[in-house]
């Protein structure tokens, strides 16, 4: 199935991308990331388990168990804390 | 609640104009009590417009003096700021602006019991402070005193807000959006670039929904709106509360 994958904030520059369509068979948010995680390099890093950052699943706060369906927008973003 | 002189029912026209606020929405403002954590980046434009629309009791904290690479987006400071206490230095503006608010400066940096007993004394809190374990940590004061936060936060082209009010029911706190365990900060802003008015923007949305919470004005709850300033666009997400949040999980529903 297809998913629309979102990058924000530091993820935006980290990953070289904002968007990304991805064919993807990851049954939830968890899968998901596993999947972006086993890219290695910033994907490893920046998801890694002790970094903070949510997942939004079609514009609301999605947990790693929250289950995927085609076509559904993944928001990937990290606080902001500077002000 | 007082009369309003000519003077003030002129300099806040503007505002009396607006049905929404009303003579009854200032005399709120005039009546209410705001707390400023940081007088940098977000608090110089929050800290500007809550004191030229007539935030009666303003307090400002900031432990941090003005230094000339701070001139480039902190608008509440100017050249013969530098080296002064940023919040001292926010306070002469403000009251520049308006002397018909009181302005109280805290020249130290709020942490434990002063920080839970400036939160407590106040009616809104707003945070615009620059790193993830302040921001943590008034979020724990406002939920425990039961006081509505309003939290900015800006770095490069990106931003982020959203008004937190655990007296109501339905309201996650900052914790259930961002858990503090693990590596959160953008690194210190002096590696990381700001794009000047990134933070006005910011800023200025948080003074636009602090008016409104003390002016009795209906606020979005459960939101967090991401600015990205190189898109030129607005998103905004559904924050739900989480159940098992160590910070607000246990609070006594409905309201105080
Ligand atoms: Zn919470």
């Amino acid at each position: 199935m297809k998913l629309n994958l979102l990058y924000f904030a530091r993820l935006k520059d980290a990953f070289g991308r904002d968007h990304e369509t991805l064919e993807s068979d990851a049954a939830s948010v968890g899968a998901l990331l596993a999947e972006l995680r086993a890219r290695g390099g910033a994907w490893a890093d920046e998801l890694a388990e002790g970094r903070v950052f949510r997942v939004a699943l079609n514009q609301e706060l999605a947990t790693v168990d929250s289950g995927l369906a085609a076509g559904d927008e993944v928001a990937i973003f990290p606080p902001v804390t500077g002000g | 609640m007082t009369e309003l002189s000519d003077q003030a029912l002129l300099r806040y026209s503007r505002h009396i104009l607006l049905p929404e606020l009303d003579i009854a929405g200032q005399q709120a403002l005039l009546g209410a009590r705001a707390l400023i954590v940081g007088a940098g980046g977000l608090g110089s434009p929050v800290a500007l417009y809550l004191a030229s629309a007539g935030v009666g009791q303003l307090t400002i904290a900031d432990d941090d003096v003005v230094e000339l690479t701070n001139l480039q987006r902190q608008i509440a400071h100017d050249k013969a700021s530098l080296g002064r206490n940023k919040a001292e230095s926010a306070a002469a503006r403000m009251l520049a602006m308006n002397p018909e608010v009181a302005v109280r400066v805290i020249g130290e940096r709020l942490a434990g019991q002063s920080l839970a007993d400036e939160v407590a004394r106040h009616d809104v809190v707003l945070d615009c402070s620059d790193n993830f374990a302040t921001r943590h940590a008034v979020n724990r004061a406002c939920v425990a005193a039961g006081v509505p936060l309003v939290s900015g936060a800006a770095v490069r082209f990106d931003g982020q807000l959203a008004v937190f009010d655990t007296r109501q029911p339905a309201s996650p706190c900052y914790h259930c959006l961002f858990p503090e365990e693990g590596e959160a900060n953008d690194g210190p802003c002096a590696t990381f670039g700001v794009l000047a008015p990134l933070v006005g923007v910011i800023g200025s949305l948080q003074a636009v929904e602090a008016i409104k919470l003390l002016a009795g004005i209906p606020v979005a709850l459960g939101r967090l709106t991401l600015y990205d300033a190189l898109e030129s666009s607005f998103r905004s997400m559904k924050v739900p509360r989480d159940p098992a949040c160590p910070v607000c999980s246990g609070r006594s529903s409905g309201s105080e």
